[in-house]
């Protein structure tokens, strides 16, 4: 017989971890909330750092997990451990017994209305990085498409690195995200004045630094090292920013058409209720606690629970991705006994 | 001795000799609030401060200040302060920045008094 | 009646006469010296008060009200008003009938200071009064009233939580002696009188009790050593009692008046506060009041441990105590007898040397600019007949950081159709409210100098404020004649009364958090409800009004940290979702930002509901 192995939650993580699974002969469960498969992923547009098409990244791994059980709008009722097995019912009534589940719970972008100082949701024209990826793949926000844009600023860090937003660790994807999001920005408006403004950039990955040096000298982006604290909106509902070039030492203030703030990413509250049935330790940044942050990332403190990707904390597509193939390698050593 | 060697006049205000700097009231300063060690110079105080628009207050450069010797300029900008908690509010290190001004007036300053 | 020792004296009363005398002697010098410590023009008003027939009035009443019959205890919890009202009134009754019948059956006594007390000890009772009967009824029935309260006591020691107290003080020692011996007096004094109710007289308590007694001790001379038992009660009760908690009876006798006289805190040690500290009765209801007792390490500094401070010169604790108060006044609020432990914690912070000093000299006050928007004439062409009114609107410090509140009240007057300009657009200067809380006086004075010029020349109405820290300051220490200092929920609450803005009811249920500085602070609890109430359906929290609990984000306290807040909002808000309402509405921008961070369900402005809601 098969060994069946729950996942849960059909973002890349989940994707990924079942196409690997079911080529190590094993039957994947996949279990998903929303009604489509991808998570976050599926909504963005292009992929930094060689503008892939997120949608032909999410197409493959679905294609790749034909053969699996997927179960869309579809979500953990209760998991209960029976013995050495556990017992997942799900919301459709359909019930579960597996030894090994694999959160892929991934992450939530942070509430960027929390921060009520930007002014999300008050102002006309302050959207957040997700709703920009929106607007690149449907060319649908009245806030952006309205008016004519001659100038962008992007706030680097909302809700990330930020202990009044109950979010203290560094969100690490947001700082590329923003540089790659400002060159789109660029080619969309080459007129416009694109702002960065930054408390420290953190360009660690692959090609990361060749990005940030493209984006000033290519595309002549003005980086500004001071977190934005006020903003404010004209007559004009054009919006008003008042930040510190903290290395000129003085204040500034900058008027905008458009204010993208990048929201960093928090631990998903449905994935926090869902390892609180099974007990599941929480981290003291919010996410899984890994049995070990070092050795044993993929590994969460329970026999037969496993993480894979922005569950544990945020990540990089690559980076998940190999973590959903190293989850799913400590599973099948786990199944074979090796 | 410095001055002329080569031709060039070395002028000794423009670096700051770390070596000659008395950091033993911003230990004090840390005892009492230890998160004046935590700041991590974003720039928020500054900008949100009503009071930087007249003495060009900021309670980021006044910790820096305080810690490269330059009490003077610090409390030059502190002069202003109205001590009105926009700095405290927009803290991302939640640092209770109302303390630290008040323990460096309090702290800070004894010879300015005399 | 008629006496039966010549001498009218006894040794047992030395033990009494002893502490009475201590105790008098005390209380004495120490109101002198707090007089004295008065500034002069306080001291001045005090004596005034006393030949003015009105506060006097007033003061005799408040006496009753505060000292005998503990009205607000009352109001607290039945059961711990009886038991003080009964202990107090019972006792003070036992007093003055004590002293009526000495002036009565033996007026050439009246100068021994021990006779009313130990009366029934030296006189027999004779055939003819029938008024003494009377009296005797009277003298059982309150000494019943006093022991039902002494028993009462003892249950509370072991069982507060029945008196609607859910932490109490802990007693020091002084204090447990003093409750010990005040214990011990009233069961003493019905034994001692028991003993000799068949010849001095007695009615259904003590002549009961004495047929009891006889029925299994004879000899008389029994009842000595119990009058000298009570007589040793009362005097160790007067002797702990200047360095007990005890001490609030006669210091309450003087706070009244002066309370009265309108004498403020000037001083944290010296003075008006030194008589408020000394009539604390260290109850504790500050304790179960105190917002910061969500973390139980904050409950040694409620008020009354810092009054218990205070009274030991700990100056350590006692600075540590005030910096950290988030001032929210609650302490205030419900005090039984009125110990304004905010003030004293500003008037404490007051006292702190600083080396620097801030300067304002150099800011000008011509750079801001007033110009009101052409915005007259209004969207509600149906109502003409109000005059208008050019308001300035002073949004706050606060208020620039939760932009959406400038928005919906900037976006209210267009509707209403008011001309209007915003006074710190570009930034102001602060109101000074945050300054007065750290105790720095001057400083905010030159604050609130620079901001009555500028809002004087700018030829304003109404002054209209949208954050409470600004407006308690604005109503207390500016001078603006002519000028009407209006916050936004008062200010709406006229718009919608005069048909300027039309709301739209829905049926969203809303809870309103009192902001201490406008409710406690400013008295404001009516405006907001009835605002909230034209938009959807309101709901209380489960403390609201005066004991409404504080957001946790209070500029006030100096030394609370951000990471120590959180229980505090939390436990805030688990008072105002105590009937789920969907929405939470305050009218402060910093409780709205405290809030909105920890809360389960959206947190609005009030301005923001009434905008939503309007036509």
């Amino acid at each position: 017989m098969k060994e069946i192995i729950v996942i849960i939650g059909g973002g890349i993580a989940g994707l990924e971890a079942a196409s690997q699974l079911l080529k190590l002969g094993y039957s994947p469960i996949i279990v998903e909330k929303s009604p489509s498969l991808g998570g976050h992923v599926a909504k963005w547009n292009r992929l930094f750092p060689d503008m892939t098409p997120a949608a032909d990244i999410v197409s493959g791994l679905v294609e790749s997990t034909k053969e699996a059980n997927i179960f869309l709008n579809t979500e953990i009722s209760f998991i209960n451990r029976l013995r050495d097995n556990y017992n997942v019912k799900l919301s459709n009534g359909v019930s579960i017994s597996t030894k090994y589940i694999l959160f892929t719970t991934g992450f939530r972008l942070f509430e960027a209305e929390k921060k009520e100082e930007y002014g999300y949701g008050v102002y006309d024209h302050v959207i957040t990085n997700g709703d920009l990826e929106h607007w690149f793949n449907t060319s649908d926000d009245r806030r952006i498409s309205e008016r004519d844009i001659k100038s962008v600023g992007f706030v680097h860090c909302v809700g990330s690195r930020d202990e009044k937003a109950r979010n203290s660790q560094c969100s690490k994807v947001c700082c590329i995200t923003a540089i790659k999001q400002a060159i789109e920005m660029k080619e969309k408006f080459p007129d416009a004045e694109i702002w960065c403004f930054y408390m420290d950039l953190r360009l660690f990955g692959k090609k990361f630094e060749d990005f940030y040096t493209k984006a000033q000298r290519d595309y002549g982006i003005h980086f500004v090292r001071g977190r934005v604290s006020e903003v404010s909106e004209d007559i004009n509902s054009r919006v008003i920013v008042k930040a510190e070039d903290t290395l000129a030492g003085k204040p500034i203030r900058l008027t905008l058409d458009l204010l993208v703030l990048m929201s960093g990413m928090v631990c998903n509250p449905d994935c926090t209720k869902t390892a609180g049935m099974l007990s599941l330790p929480l981290d003291s940044d919010g996410f899984l606690k890994s049995s070990d942050n070092v050795l044993h990332i993929t590994s969460s403190p329970k026999s037969g629970i496993f993480y894979a990707g922005a569950c544990t904390g945020p990540k990089t597509v690559p980076e998940t991705l190999a973590e959903a193939r190293s989850a799913v390698l400590e599973i099948h050593s786990h199944i074979t006994g090796k | 001795m410095m001055d002329n060697i080569f031709g060039f006049k070395i002028s000794p205000s423009s670096a700051i000799n770390m070596d000659k700097v008395d950091r033993a009231l911003f230990r004090e300063l840390c005892r009492v609030e230890p998160d004046a060690a935590r700041c991590m110079a974003c720039g928020s105080c500054s900008a949100t401060c009503p009071a930087a628009a007249f003495s060009g207050m900021s309670i980021r450069k006044v910790l820096l200040c305080l810690q490269r010797g330059r009490e003077k300029e610090a409390f030059g900008m502190m002069s202003n302060c109205m001590l009105c908690g926009k700095c405290m509010m927009v803290c991302p290190r939640g640092i209770n920045t109302r303390r630290i001004i008040l323990a460096i007036s309090s702290i800070y300053g004894k010879e300015e008094v005399k | 009646m008629r006496e039966i020792y010549l001498s009218g004296y006894n040794n047992f009363v030395l033990p009494f006469m002893l502490g009475m005398t201590f105790c008098l002697v005390w209380c004495f010098f120490g109101a002198a010296r707090i007089i004295i410590q008065l500034p002069g023009s306080d001291r001045k008003k005090f004596f005034l008060s006393l030949i003015n027939p009105k506060t006097m009035a007033k003061n005799i009443r408040d006496w009753f009200c505060d000292c005998l019959f503990h009205v607000k205890l009352w109001k607290r919890n039945k059961l711990l008003g009886y038991m003080h009202s009964s202990i107090a009134f019972g006792w003070f009754m036992l007093i003055v009938i004590g002293h009526i019948e000495v002036m009565l059956y033996t007026p050439d006594r009246v100068h021994k200071i021990w006779y009313p007390i130990f009366f029934r000890y030296f006189v027999a009772v004779t055939e003819k009064t029938m008024k003494g009967s009377f009296f005797f009824f009277l003298m059982d029935f309150f000494l019943l009233v006093v022991l039902s309260g002494i028993i009462l006591a003892i249950v509370k020691r072991a069982h507060s939580k029945l008196f609607g107290m859910r932490r109490t003080t802990r007693p020091s020692l002084p204090d447990l002696i003093g409750l010990y011996s005040l214990w011990c007096i009233f069961p003493l004094r019905l034994l001692a009188e028991g003993f000799t109710a068949d010849i001095s007289g007695g009615s259904f308590l003590t002549k009961s009790l004495n047929v009891v007694l006889h029925s299994f001790l004879s000899d008389s001379m029994n009842m000595l050593p119990t009058w000298w038992a009570y007589s040793i009660a009362l005097g160790i009760f007067m002797c702990v009692l200047p360095f007990s908690r005890y001490m609030h009876i006669p210091a309450e006798i003087l706070l009244i008046p002066m309370r009265n006289a309108g004498i403020k805190i000037s001083s944290a040690r010296k003075g008006f506060a030194k008589i408020q500290v000394n009539s604390c009765p260290s109850c504790g209801v500050c304790i179960d009041a105190c917002p910061m007792g969500a973390v139980k390490a904050n409950i040694k500094d409620s008020t009354v441990y810092l009054n218990r401070q205070l009274k030991r010169g700990n100056s350590r604790r006692i600075e540590e105590i005030s910096d950290k108060c988030l001032l929210c006044g609650k302490c205030t609020a419900v005090c039984p007898v009125g110990v304004e432990g905010d003030k004293i914690r500003i008037a404490q912070r007051a006292t702190k040397q600083y080396n620097l000093c801030p300067d304002y000299s150099n800011i000008g006050t011509e750079s801001f600019k007033i110009d009101y928007n052409k915005n007259v004439i209004g969207l509600n062409k149906h109502v003409s007949n109000i005059e208008n009114k050019r308001v300035l609107y002073f949004a706050g410090c606060m208020t620039a950081l939760t932009p959406v509140i400038m928005k919906s009240m900037t976006s209210l007057l267009g509707k209403a159709g008011i001309s209007y300009a915003v006074m710190d657009k570009d930034g102001g200067i602060c109101c000074g409210r945050p300054m007065m809380m750290a105790g720095r006086k001057e400083p905010a004075l030159e604050m609130i100098a620079k901001n009555t010029e500028i809002i004087k020349s700018s030829g304003a109405d109404i002054l209209l404020l949208s954050c409470p820290i600004c407006y308690k300051v604005f109503r207390e220490s500016y001078r603006l004649e002519g000028i009407r200092i209006m916050h936004h929920t008062e200010y709406l609450e006229s718009l919608i009364s005069e048909g300027r803005l039309s709301l739209r009811k829905n049926d969203v249920r809303y809870v309103y958090h009192d902001p201490c500085e406008l409710g406690r602070g400013c008295g404001i609890y009516e405006s907001p409800r009835k605002v909230i109430s034209s938009a959807g359906s309101l709901v209380e929290a489960g403390k609201h009004h005066k004991e409404s609990i504080c957001c946790g984000g209070s500029v006030g306290s100096l030394s609370l940290g951000f990471d120590k807040r959180k229980a505090l909002t939390e436990s805030a808000l688990t008072s105002l979702t105590a009937e789920s309402p969907d929405v939470i509405v305050t009218a402060c921008p910093l409780c709205r930002s405290t809030f909105n961070r920890y809360s389960d369900r959206p947190v609005n402005d009030i301005a923001e509901i009434v905008d939503k809601s309007s036509l």
